[in-house]
Formats: structure tokens, sequence, C-alpha cells
């Protein structure tokens, strides 16, 4: 079951009427049907929905379509604009205390992540503000809960307090607030245990620990993929225990995570991390606009411009880009290009950020085992440096020797080559600006333009990195 | 006879409840009650029954998580049989779709077979396979203990050698049952563990086998490749097993559920589901999404955190659990005036906590 973003369920509403040149009534009705099912559809819990149903609803009947637009894309405008307000603007930091230590607690139901996000709080911590933290185990109930701790710990040499399982988790957090004042740990992060915000046991619990320990933050692990339930969970925890803040986990799965709008909305509270990845790593701040984009199913332009841009080393970009403009992209640059793709991160998460190809069932197939991109380099190493130099020179006499040498099977090589020439054409094509040959990668209608639009706009930022970085270039020489 | 008269039948004559029953009773009560508010208040807002009304029945459902695709189709089916029935008023039309909500839940599970089968001679297999953080490792736990309780000899499986004590999760639950863990250390190829503990289940003859693995989001093509070959390593050493694959899926879990269950069946062709965290849920309605879009059997549910709460499923009292306020109106009625008597912490159930 492939989900249906927004963009494709308004085309399909309005394929009818693709030059009109306003809104009518009617076309609203059917647009605002059409996004109450795509917006249920992506777990938005149903009274959020109603409530941003209508505030939509009265901005798209007075609104004027732009001469450059569709209805159906002005309506998309005006819905991404809504739930990107609903979301929160900009993205919001971690609280912090004005003295040591800043002292964070993670609540929140079985299973949402809560101790793996505590490990991943605290490597953030650790690469990008040199924190000392102290972690607190204070799941007791959880069998070996305080193992998995401890082996986090472990892993990124952060030290964890722990008093076993038989202790009140009150007082362990007591003697772990003792050991961090005498340790001078500017972070402390609690990892509380899971449990149901209608557990009054357990929810006066975490009442005693926020009343003993005053965290800077509160906050709330929720699992993405969470249903209508989200608000009531959000809800729940919230009234108790004044949230400052929300987590959102596994957001690397397929979920398009709705209910990041839902808790968003019944609770006013931001959204401070998401987690996209079982590596310590994979922590990444909360932009509301990129989520917004996610829940309508528009992909995640954005971030993959973030992370391209993080990774793409300029000195060897501009010496791409000097290649590209006299076409002698070889395969050396081949190679170096894996590399950089390799270096993003994971593959298929990358390629799930550019629009449409989310959730396209066409892409199943094109999953990508990361061995492919080793056994295209293998090959890539067999050839001799002239050969790499001149692809042209690779006749079948020398494909043998590469298939036998790098351990691939001759028709891998073969398609290996293929791709190189595609990739090669496709270099020289996106540098001159010209997309003529890549429309079938987006797909048609509406989620293919916007796919180009998206395209266009990573074309036009690298184009004008690459103007500046030719202009520091020529600085440096004249200096 | 649809399901609605049979569960009436059965279960409408007034006779005590069993104890089974009873935990379905105070496990879906939440759900229960939040189903059968909506539904009330959905009635109490319409005066005729229009399209509006429609509308607004096919968002309850949606809230009810009772799944997307299956909304608009109970919505549609409930129309026409309106229509057919020519009912007007509000009142009239409630007993209806209450009744075709039942019997359509009893359709779409027909021929559904909800026990768990085990090998005739020779070890059985149990492969348990999910998303993190739905309940593998717990479910394991609990079913071992109750196993164990049957006078069966169980064996457990460590496979989840990935995340940060997971094995010393499983060991924990082997102690406190009294069962042996195969288990080998972090990081290490589930494969080879896996493929230990199916020898070891040979040759000392266990009855049961229950095999842990490492939670996995149903889109990561390597992670699902390494499940297949978990089950390849099983299948090897003993071809009827495993006996069961079953996928764990966390009740509060919205749309992705339907997603999770089309993934892990195409890689280990699952033969039933685990409902976790049901008791939390508030709603129930998931169960008849997965009957009605998926076919897959729901075999075990847990509806709550003692050991006893995990239970075999019974489609019918889950029904009657979840309907009952709707099929009896005055049985509702008779049980809230009573209800302040009633504590569900003071039953005796409760009692065997495993901490």
């Amino acid at each position: 079951m492939a989900f249906e973003g927004l963009s494709e369920r308004l085309q399909k509403a309005f394929s009818g009427l693709r030059r009109k040149g306003k809104v009518s009534e009617d076309d609203v009705r059917t647009a605002m049907r059409e996004i109450r099912l795509a917006l249920l559809e992506a777990d938005v819990n149903f009274g959020v929905v109603k409530d941003f149903i209508k505030t939509v609803r009265e901005q798209a009947l007075g609104a004027e379509v732009l001469d450059s637009l569709t209805p159906a894309q002005q309506i998309i405008k005006i819905v991404n604009d809504e739930l990107t307000k609903t979301m929160g603007e900009a993205a919001v930091p971690l609280n912090k205390s004005p003295h040591i230590p800043t002292i964070i607690m993670m609540v929140g139901l079985q299973g949402a992540g809560k101790t793996t996000t505590v490990g991943k709080l605290s490597n953030y911590l650790k690469e990008n503000e040199k924190a000392r933290p102290l972690l607190i185990a204070a799941d007791i109930y959880r069998p070996a809960a305080v193992d998995q701790l401890k082996t986090i710990g472990e892993q990124l040499s952060v030290p964890v307090f722990d008093m076993g399982v038989d202790t009140d988790p009150v007082e362990i957090v007591r003697q772990g607030l003792a050991q961090a004042a005498l340790q001078h740990n500017d972070y402390v992060i609690i990892d509380t245990a899971g449990r149901l915000q209608i557990d009054e046991k357990l929810m006066t619990e975490l009442a005693n620990i926020k009343e003993l320990a005053h965290p800077d933050e509160i906050l709330l692990v929720v699992d993405s993929m969470t249903g209508q339930a989200a608000t009531e969970v959000a809800q729940g925890f919230n009234d108790r225990l004044d949230i400052t803040g929300v987590v959102l986990t596994k957001l690397d799965g397929d979920t398009r995570g709705g209910a990041a709008l839902s808790i968003r909305q019944v609770t006013g509270k931001p959204i401070k991390f998401i987690g996209q990845g079982e590596k310590m790593d994979a922590l990444d701040v909360f932009y509301p606009d990129r989520m917004a984009n996610r829940i309508l199913g528009m992909g995640d332009m954005l971030t993959l411009i973030d992370k391209a841009q993080k990774n793409y080393d300029q000195k060897q970009a501009a010496e791409v880009a000097e290649k590209m403009r006299t076409n002698t992209f070889d395969f050396n640059d081949f190679l170096d290009q894996m590399d950089q793709v390799a270096g993003m991160g994971n593959f298929e998460d990358i390629i799930k950020m550019i629009p449409g190809m989310a959730n396209n069932p066409a892409l199943k197939n094109f999953q990508m085992n990361p061995k492919d991109i080793d056994h295209m380099k293998a090959i890539v190493y067999s050839m001799t440096a002239k050969e790499r130099e001149d692809p042209d020179l690779l006749n079948p006499s020398r494909r043998r020797r590469i298939a036998a040498g790098s351990g691939r099977p001759i028709v891998e090589v073969n398609r290996m080559i293929k791709q190189f020439n595609q990739s090669k054409k496709m270099m020289t094509q996106m540098y001159k600006g010209n997309f003529s040959g890549m429309e079938g990668m987006m797909g048609n209608g509406v989620q293919g333009r916007l796919g180009k639009m998206a395209m266009n706009r990573m074309v036009r930022q690298s184009k004008k990195n690459k103007k500046k970085r030719l202009k520091n270039a020529r600085n440096f020489k004249s200096q | 006879m649809g399901l609605f008269d049979r569960i009436k039948q059965v279960f409408g004559g007034g006779k005590p409840e069993t104890t089974e029953e009873a935990k379905y009773d105070t496990g879906l009560e939440k759900s229960r009650t939040s189903f059968a508010d909506r539904l009330n208040a959905l009635f109490a807002n319409f005066r005729t029954v229009d399209e509006d009304f429609f509308d607004d029945l096919e968002e309850m459902l949606i809230e009810a998580d009772v799944g997307f695709a299956t909304a608009e189709q109970l919505t549609e089916e409930l129309r026409e049989e309106v229509k057919l029935q020519n009912a007007q008023k509000p009142a009239a039309v409630a007993q209806t779709i209450v009744q075709k909500l039942v019997d359509l839940y009893g359709e779409a599970g027909e021929g559904e077979d909800n026990t768990l089968h085990y090998a005739a001679e020779g070890p059985t297999v149990f492969l348990f396979v999910g998303v993190n953080g739905a309940g593998k490792t717990t479910t394991i736990g609990k079913l071992a203990h109750q196993l164990k309780e049957q006078g069966k000899s169980v064996l457990l499986a460590a496979g989840d050698t990935f995340r940060a004590g997971a094995i010393e999760q499983l060991q924990e639950w082997g102690r406190r049952d009294g069962v042996p863990v195969v288990a080998s250390s972090a990081g290490s190829d589930p494969a080879s563990v896996i493929f230990d503990a199916v020898r070891r289940a040979k040759d000392e003859q266990v009855d049961v086998l229950l095999v842990d693995t490492a939670g996995r989001l149903q889109n990561k093509v390597n992670l699902m490749n390494e499940l297949d070959k978990i089950r390849r390593v099983i299948v090897r050493e003993l071809p009827d097993a495993p006996q069961e694959t079953l996928l764990v899926l966390d009740a509060t879990t919205g749309q992705n559920a339907l997603s999770q269950a089309k993934e892990f069946n195409q890689t280990t062709q699952v033969t039933g589901i685990v409902l976790t965290k049901l008791d939390g849920s508030g709603k129930g309605g998931i169960v008849l999404a997965i009957r009605n879009d998926l076919h897959v059997p729901v075999k075990l549910v847990g509806l709550g955190e003692q050991m006893d709460d995990l239970q075999a499923f019974d489609p019918n009292k889950f029904a009657y659990g979840l309907f009952k306020d709707l099929i009896d109106p005055d049985k509702r009625r008779a049980r809230e005036a009573e209800k302040p008597a009633v504590n569900p912490k003071d039953s005796p159930n409760h009692q065997d906590d495993p901490l």
C-alpha cells in the first residue's frame, strides 16, 4: 500500500481544470476533501485535521491564483505555508540552564526509543558542544534497561550513573545529581522507564522526579509511526509534567509522521529533535518546514541540499565543475562522486529526500545495496590509469580483464560503464542547466514539475556557490 | 447468522463472565468507551441521516484507527445498507450500523485461524519479527512463561545482537521464567546464533524454540535481507519450521502498521500478528484494519503489563469487548451504575507482578 502524497491527490482532483485561472468555491470543496484525506492518511489526528482544514479553507477562498501556478499548486502552497506555521516556523534549540548542569529528562511510552535517544543526544552534545554529560539510569522496570544504557555509555565513553534495579528511581536521580555536582558534569540526562500516560502510579513517579530535579528540559519521546493516539499520549504527558519539547523517533521509516502535527497542535510544545537511524549519530535538529513537506509527500529537498553542501568538499567540487565544463568527466571523477554520495549517509535516505521518491513504489526495485558502491569501486580500481581517463579505450578484451580483476561478472562491468556514460551525460547537462533528459526521473504532472522546480533550485544554489568559490579563488590568487 | 447475532446469543445471556472475558473486558475498557462514546455522540449530533452524517461517520472510524481503506469501505457499505432498510432516523440507523460493523468484522475474519500451530513432532519454532520498540522481547518473555506453565520445555534464541542490552534483556527474561537462552556476544551474526539455537533445540528435543530478532524498519532492504537469511537458516535445519512467524505490532501505530505487515510478509511470510500495548491505545479499531486490509490473523494480544496479560486472541471475545455496550445498551447502563464498586486493580489476576 503506497501512500499518496497530497500533491498527487490534488493533481488527480484538479486534472480537469488545470488551466483555469482562479480557484472557485467548488474547487476548494474538492481540494479540502483531498487535503483532509491526505492528512488523515498521514496519521494526523482527526480533531487537528478539522481545525486545520477550517483555516486553510478560509485562506483558499480568498486567494487569487498567481499567474505562474495552477490552482492545485496554489492550494499546495497555502497548505504548505499553513502547515509550516502550525509546526512552528523555526527550529527551537535546547533549553540551557544558566549554570551547570543542564538537566534533561526523557519521558514517553514503552518502546518509543528513550534510551537510544539518550545515547544519541549525549553524542550530539559531545560532538557539538564538547559537553561532558552524565547519564542517569532510572529505568528499573524493563529487564536490562540499565545494561542497555551502560553499553551505550561505554560506546560513547560517557559516564553512566546507576544503582541497579532495586532502588527507587527518585532516589537514583537524587544520588545521580549529587555525583554530577561532584564531577562538574555540564549536562545530566535522565533516562526513565516507558509508561502509559494513564498509569497513575508511574506518572506520579515522574512528577516526583521532576519535583526533585527541576529539569531544564523535559523531552517527550514519541514514535513517529504513532497513529491517532498521538494526541492523547502527548496531552497526557503534557498535562502531568508540562513537557518542554518533543523528540520524534524512527523517522527513517516510511511513515509520513503526521503525529508531529498532532502533537504540536495539542501541546503547543516544539519538536526539538528527530531520530532517523539506528546509529548514535542519527539525531538531527527538527526543521518544521521540512516536516511539513514530508507530511504532504513532497520530499525533503532542503535536507538533501544541506547534507550535500556539508559533505561536498568545495575544492573537489571546483575541480569536478572544471572538468564538466570541458566535458572530461572520467572514471576518477565518477569514483569521487560515489565516495561523496556514500559520505552523505545511507543512500536510500538520500534518495527518499528527492520529492516523489519517498514513497514511490517504482523505487522499491531501485533500492541500492551499499555493497553495490563497493563493487563499482572495485571495477574502477581494476582499470589502468589510462583507461580511467579515457573510457573509450574499453574494448571487450579490456572489459574481460577488468571483470576478472575485480571479481565481478562481465555484465556488471558493462552495466557500470553504461551507467558511467549516463552519469557523464547528465552531469554535462546539469551544468548547462538543461533538464530535458531528466524529465522522466522526476515523474510527470504536478509532482514532476515540483521536483523540477526543486532540482532547478539546487542547481541554482550550486552555481551560486561555485561563483562564490571562483571569486574566493581569484581573491586568493591576487593576494 | 452474522457474527452480531452469534455474539448477542453467546454473551448476551447475562451469565457470569469468565476470567478471560474479564481480561478482555478491562483491557479493552478504554477502547470500548471511547468507541461507544464517539458513536453515541455522532448519533446525538444528527437528526437525519444525510451525507454529512456519513462523512462524520467515516472520520470517526478513521479516528478509531480502523485504517483508511477500511473506513472508506465500511462507510460505503453502511450507506448501501441504510438505503436498503430505508432508515431515516439516526436511532434506527444506529443499530444497523453497529450490526453491520460487527458482521463486517466477522466476515473479514471468515476462515481465519487464530490459533498458534505447533509441530506434530520435534521442536516447534516461533520466529518474532517487527519494527524497533514494538515489544518483541517482552512478548517472548511472557509467552515463554506461559508455555512453561503449560509444561512445555522452552528455549529462547537471542537473535537481537544489534541493540545495546538486548541480549541481557532476553537473558533476564530467561532467568525469571527459568528457561535457557542461547546467546552469543553483541555484534555477532544473528543467523549463527539462531543456527546454534535450532541445533540445540533439535539435540535436546525442546518443545518450543522462541527466536528473538532485532527490531528493523520495514524499508531497510539490507536488514530485511538479514531476516530472510535467518529464515533460511531455520528452514535448512528444520524443514517444517518456523511453524509461526509472528509480526509484533504496536497497537498505537497508525497507518504505517499496514506497510509494516506488507513488507514483513514479503520477506518472511508472516503467519500471524501479535498486537501489543492494546490496553493503552484506546483504539481497538486497528484489529478491524488488519483483518480487512491484510488478511493476516491476529494470534496474540497484549492487554497489560503482567505476565498473563498476553492472551491468545479470540475474535469473538474481542468484538464483544469492543462493542458490547453498543450491542447491549441495557447492560451498559447497568454496568455504569455499579461501576464505582468495581476496581479492576483488585482482581486476583494482577498479583503476579513480574518484578
